[in-house]
């Protein structure tokens, strides 16, 4: 109960006053940061400093231990090698995140203004992952 | 607040949410598989939904405490808001993850393969939003 409710729940409440307060939910501020010729907006460049002070050494350190503290095993991605498939994945988001300036998080995030934007974009997004489903299993 | 420090403040929440996920669950925080991860009904969940109840009520929650109001949404028209979520939906599953999955959790793994998919949407953005706005003008 405590593992599969409590705990993410009080951890995704954090993560997303972390994205309100940084400004991370407003498309400008993101887009300002990837604007490099015009007015650079440094604040996405500051969270990520923020957040890796903490994951670096604290991953490093939880990661010591054989399992999690409160659950059997670790669920860790098999590859950390560099691969064709996630430049590609990448470049993809990169021009959608270019274009409008959510990634998914600040969409998730900004759902509670109510307004079509957010809504519309995470059904866009919701199209996308099934899009995505669907050409790995053409590709089997 | 200083400009400068208040965006390091949250980037450390946001780190800080990542490593309760996985020092206590043995969870990677990446918004986006979590999020692929309910829309396709992946069997055990509750973790996902449970999160993404959070990510969705932190900010109201942040708003209402600090009386201080949302941003504004993007001034983009619908054609462009579809066709960006299709290509972040899209994009972040073929590349197995996003901002926070690839940039906070899988660098903070020193994983060489986060790494550069970071770089690489980070370099893609940057590219298009030179084109759109200086090569195009548009924004």
């Amino acid at each position: 109960m405590t593992t599969k409710t409590v705990i993410p729940l009080l951890c995704g409440l954090l993560f997303g006053a972390g994205l309100s307060i940084s400004g991370m939910t407003d498309t400008r501020v993101v887009l300002g940061f990837l604007d490099i010729t015009g007015a650079w907006d440094p604040s996405l460049m500051l969270v990520m400093v923020g957040a890796l002070a903490i994951t670096v050494p604290g991953f490093w350190l939880a990661q010591k231990r054989t399992k999690p503290i409160l659950t059997s095993e670790f669920h860790l991605p098999a590859s950390c090698k560099i691969e064709s498939k996630p430049l590609l994945g990448s470049a993809i988001f990169g021009i959608g995140w270019g274009l409008y300036g959510y990634c998914p998080g600040p969409a998730l995030a900004s759902l509670t203004t109510l307004n079509w934007q957010p809504l519309l974009f995470i059904a866009a997004m919701a199209a996308g992952v099934y899009l995505e489903k669907w050409v790995q299993m053409l590709k089997q | 607040m200083n400009t400068l420090l208040v965006p390091v403040i949250g980037g450390v929440l946001i780190g800080l949410s990542s490593l309760a996920m996985l020092a206590l669950l043995g969870r990677i925080t990446g918004i986006s598989g979590i999020f692929a991860g309910v829309i396709t009904a992946e069997s055990g969940s509750a973790w996902r939904w449970a999160f993404l109840a959070g990510l969705i009520g932190g900010p109201l929650l942040f708003h209402l405490t600090t009386n201080s109001a949302a941003p504004l949404p993007s001034e983009a028209g619908w054609p462009l808001t579809i066709v960006a979520g299709l290509l972040v939906g899209f994009g972040t599953r073929y590349a197995g993850g996003c901002t926070s999955g690839h940039g906070v959790c899988g660098i903070g793994r020193l994983s060489q393969r986060s790494m550069a998919a970071t770089a690489t949407f980070i370099g893609a953005g940057m590219v298009t939003v030179y084109i759109t706005r200086h090569l195009l003008g548009a924004g």
